[in-house]
């Protein structure tokens, strides 16, 4: 994991992510529903997979009704990267 | 030549070998896998226009990753097309199967097509395109005493096959099976062909590996987009 990861970088990295699965960059916004966002369960593994890669954060099969919006998304990932 | 990669495992004999060829022909370059038998999996690579061997026991849980890697730095691209053909048998009637027998057997024919699958299907997902390709067997569906252990694993490999077939559908992934019967190959040599498990067959002869292998070509072609969570059972109409 790097030294300095912050909320801020985490909610970045999972932007990018999320445009690369095809959202629009315009639509991402904490609030934002992964339904709107038109990202569905198989993008959210390969989500799963990034942040398990870039902050050794695991996010398992039974986390993933839980997310409902972008923010739900990054406070996981961020709280169980400790920042 | 195409862009992306076929990945064969299993491919230095038999099914396998004929279905690197075939997806050869068809204008993948092909990665051969093989576990033990080097010179048959180079010579099988080396008839190809774009052929790659690369050894790897899908039975160890670290192979799969190693064998993708290796595939897709040295032929340039993501592995579009998986063939799952790796396949060993220990047979033993059910009382007396060993641990091992069933291990080896289970770990080999459906832990390690799980474990390709899955290492295959992110780059798959992420291309929109892709297609597996699992080589199950008509002894999933019907008793073949003696074969416990395969016919659980294969019969393991056709529910895997029709469920994650139904995961991946929306990206344009396929997933299907072929279930070959009594097919003349290293494997069968042990039976005896010329009598009582033909009788059995209405084709009244064994299966090549080549008409196997134009099954799983077709299942592997772009043709076949809508053709998902299926099994095209190969076997001179013994099950039917």
């Amino acid at each position: 994991m790097p030294e300095t990861v912050t909320r801020e970088a985490i909610q970045t990295r999972v932007y990018g992510a999320l445009e690369e699965f095809g959202a629009e960059p315009t639509d991402l916004a904490p609030e934002a529903t992964f339904e709107a966002l038109d990202v569905d369960s198989l993008d959210l593994v390969e989500l799963g997979q990034i942040v398990q890669e870039e902050y050794g954060v695991e996010l398992k099969g039974e986390d993933m009704p839980k997310l409902k919006t972008v923010g739900d998304a990054v406070d996981m990932i961020a709280e169980r990267a400790g920042v | 030549m195409r862009e992306g990669c076929a990945l064969v495992t299993g491919g230095s004999r038999g099914i396998g070998a004929a279905t690197a060829r075939a997806l050869g022909e068809a204008g993948w370059p092909v990665a051969v896998n093989y576990r033990s038998d080097a010179d048959a999996a180079e010579a099988v690579a080396a008839e190809l226009d774009c052929g790659l061997a690369i050894q790897g026991d899908v039975s160890d849980p670290a192979a799969a990753d190693a064998i993708f890697t290796r595939a897709e730095e040295e032929l340039g691209g993501p592995v579009l097309v998986l063939v799952n053909n790796a396949g060993v048998t220990a047979d033993n009637l059910a009382m007396g199967l060993t641990d091992d027998d069933w291990d080896s057997v289970v770990d080999t024919n459906l832990s390690g097509a799980f474990r390709c699958t899955r290492r295959a299907l992110r780059r798959m997902l992420r291309a929109r395109y892709g297609r597996i390709v699992n080589v199950a067997s008509v002894v999933a569906m019907k008793a073949n005493p003696g074969q416990a252990n395969y016919a659980a694993a294969k019969a393991g490999l056709i529910g895997m096959t029709k469920t994650v077939a139904a995961e991946v559908a929306r990206r344009n992934v396929t997933v299907n099976a072929v279930a070959p019967g009594f097919i003349a190959t290293d494997m069968t040599a042990d039976l005896d062909a010329s009598n009582a498990l033909l009788e059995h067959v209405p084709a009244r002869r064994a299966g090549t590996p080549e008409e196997v292998a134009a099954c799983v070509r077709f299942l592997a072609s772009e043709e076949a987009a809508y053709v998902t969570g299926t099994i095209l059972t190969v076997d001179g109409g013994l099950s039917a």
